[in-house]
């Protein structure tokens, strides 16, 4: 056989034998599945965490919820995301068979922590004479927030936060370590079914990369946007 | 229109003010002069409860403002303020800068917001700049624009916290003027500042402070002229040097 019959041999081997190519399509689906809705979660936690800890130097009563948060963020960025995972699967829900939805939970859950940290820096990062302007305007805290710290914020955490989600995208390959098929786990079973490792693995990186890559293509068109009012 | 009476003011263990009393009357021109760390700025910010006052009270048109219950956003809408480092935000256009809060606080339309911009723009010169972002801004137009957006709430009170001490010396005059003009309009102003021409032409009563206190309130002739405080000599010899 020459080096081209083999090279077709595998492709066929991989992808097109038993309709492969349809495990790796759920394959990449569900990771996108996973990962989107996880971002999502992610955002709204990070977000939340983040309000309760600026607003907790000058509030007493989110003394208790701050302590709360502060204890999340420790334990979850403390211990990997694998064992999360497992943890949340055979453990806290035990009892729910959607093993998608318990991925989504515990990505989202783990991406919230770092998210926080994240958007608490953005909010910091935006000069207090900003939040006076807003106050002394008449705005309440929350159109000053809205209008004026968050846009700002978001354009400064816009690469930190486009690292978080790219670094997410890359950790849902765990979801494997229970019953579900994610892009890796299907190129492992195409793997374990071909005896050949070369054009699964491969495969899987090149999809994982063109994702990422994709991913990039967006933040850096959002980082223009919000750097309009940059120009001098 | 502003009764401050028996206002304290600590910062931990650091007393600001000690004890302020003092009346600011509609269509007054008061300047507060005095040096670093007198508490002049502090003085200023309660005024518009930037800071709350650790004790006393502050009567605004008849509402108390430092009770707790007294809605300090709706009051502050009828107050302007003017920064130093005129917080113009930076993410926004002028003309978004200006009408963002009438806007957001239900107060005008957008279409009615645009067009009272747009007067005030043109009042001052600038409006071919509406569209701009404040970045491409010179120090003296951001301050003035900064301030035709507090105008664009239609304040019963302009406060102004140093609003030249951050500018190139080339820019203060522009800046000073549309002050000037401000007053001559009627407006009730309350100035910190160190430009003493200004507070001589434009003040109808000057406030001395110096730690915390209000050592000498007089009209801006005899302040110059004839100060009757010992600290206020000291102060004017210092400052209106001749080399």
């Amino acid at each position: 056989m020459t080096k081209l019959e083999n090279f077709i041999n595998s492709f066929n081997k991989t992808f097109i034998v038993e309709g492969r190519y349809k495990l790796f399509a759920s394959g990449i689906s569900n990771t996108v599945f996973i990962a989107f809705f996880a971002t999502l979660m992610g955002i709204a936690i990070g977000i939340f965490i983040a309000l309760v800890k600026t607003n907790a130097k000058d509030n007493r009563k989110l003394f208790i919820l701050d302590k709360i948060c502060s204890l999340y963020v420790t334990v979850i960025r403390g211990t990997p995301v694998v064992v999360q995972l497992l943890i949340m699967y055979y453990v806290i829900f035990v009892n729910i068979d959607n093993s998608i939805l318990v991925a989504i939970l515990t990505f989202g859950i783990n991406s919230g922590a770092y998210v926080s940290e994240i958007a608490r820096a953005g909010i910091d990062s935006v000069d207090k004479g900003q939040i006076e302007a807003g106050m002394s305007l008449g705005l309440d805290r929350k159109k000053t927030m809205i209008y004026i710290i968050f846009p700002q914020a978001l354009k400064n955490i816009l690469p930190a936060l486009g690292n978080e989600f790219i670094a997410l995208l890359k950790e849902t390959s765990v979801a494997g370590y229970v019953p579900i098929i994610d892009l890796t786990k299907a190129g492992d079973i195409v793997r374990s079914r071909t005896w050949e490792p070369f054009f699964p693995l491969y495969s899987v990186a090149l999809f994982y990369l063109v994702m990422v890559v994709g991913l990039t293509a967006v933040q850096k068109r959002l980082e223009r946007r919000l750097s309009e009012s940059d120009r001098n | 229109m502003i009764e401050i009476k028996n206002i304290k003011k600590s910062f931990g263990k650091n007393e600001v003010l000690k004890n302020i009393n003092t009346e600011i009357k509609k269509g007054d021109k008061v300047v507060i002069i005095g040096p670093s760390g007198s508490g002049k700025s502090t003085l200023l910010r309660c005024m518009n409860l930037l800071e709350t006052p650790t004790s006393g009270s502050i009567i605004f048109q008849g509402d108390n403002i430092t009770d707790k219950k007294s809605d300090i956003n709706r009051i502050r809408q009828r107050m302007g303020m003017v920064f130093q480092h005129f917080n113009l935000f930076p993410h926004l256009t002028v003309m978004e800068n200006i009408t963002l809060a009438p806007v957001k606080l239900n107060l005008q339309t957008k279409e009615e917001a645009e067009e009272n911009a747009l007067k005030l723009l043109e009042r001052i010169g600038l409006g071919d700049k509406k569209d701009e972002y404040p970045s491409m801004l010179s120090g003296g137009q951001k301050q003035r624009i900064a301030i035709v957006r507090s105008l664009a709430m239609k304040p019963e009170i302009m406060l102004f916290d140093e609003p030249t001490s951050a500018l190139d010396p080339e820019m203060i005059g522009e800046v000073l003027k549309l002050m000037k003009d401000l007053a001559e309009d009627g407006m009730t102003m309350v100035v910190v500042t160190h430009e003493m021409g200004f507070a001589k032409s434009v003040a109808n009563r000057i406030l001395f402070m110096d730690e915390g206190q209000i050592l000498e309130e007089n009209n801006p002739q005899d302040f110059f002229s004839n100060p009757v405080h010992e600290r206020s000599k000291e102060f004017l010899s210092k400052i209106l040097y001749n080399i």
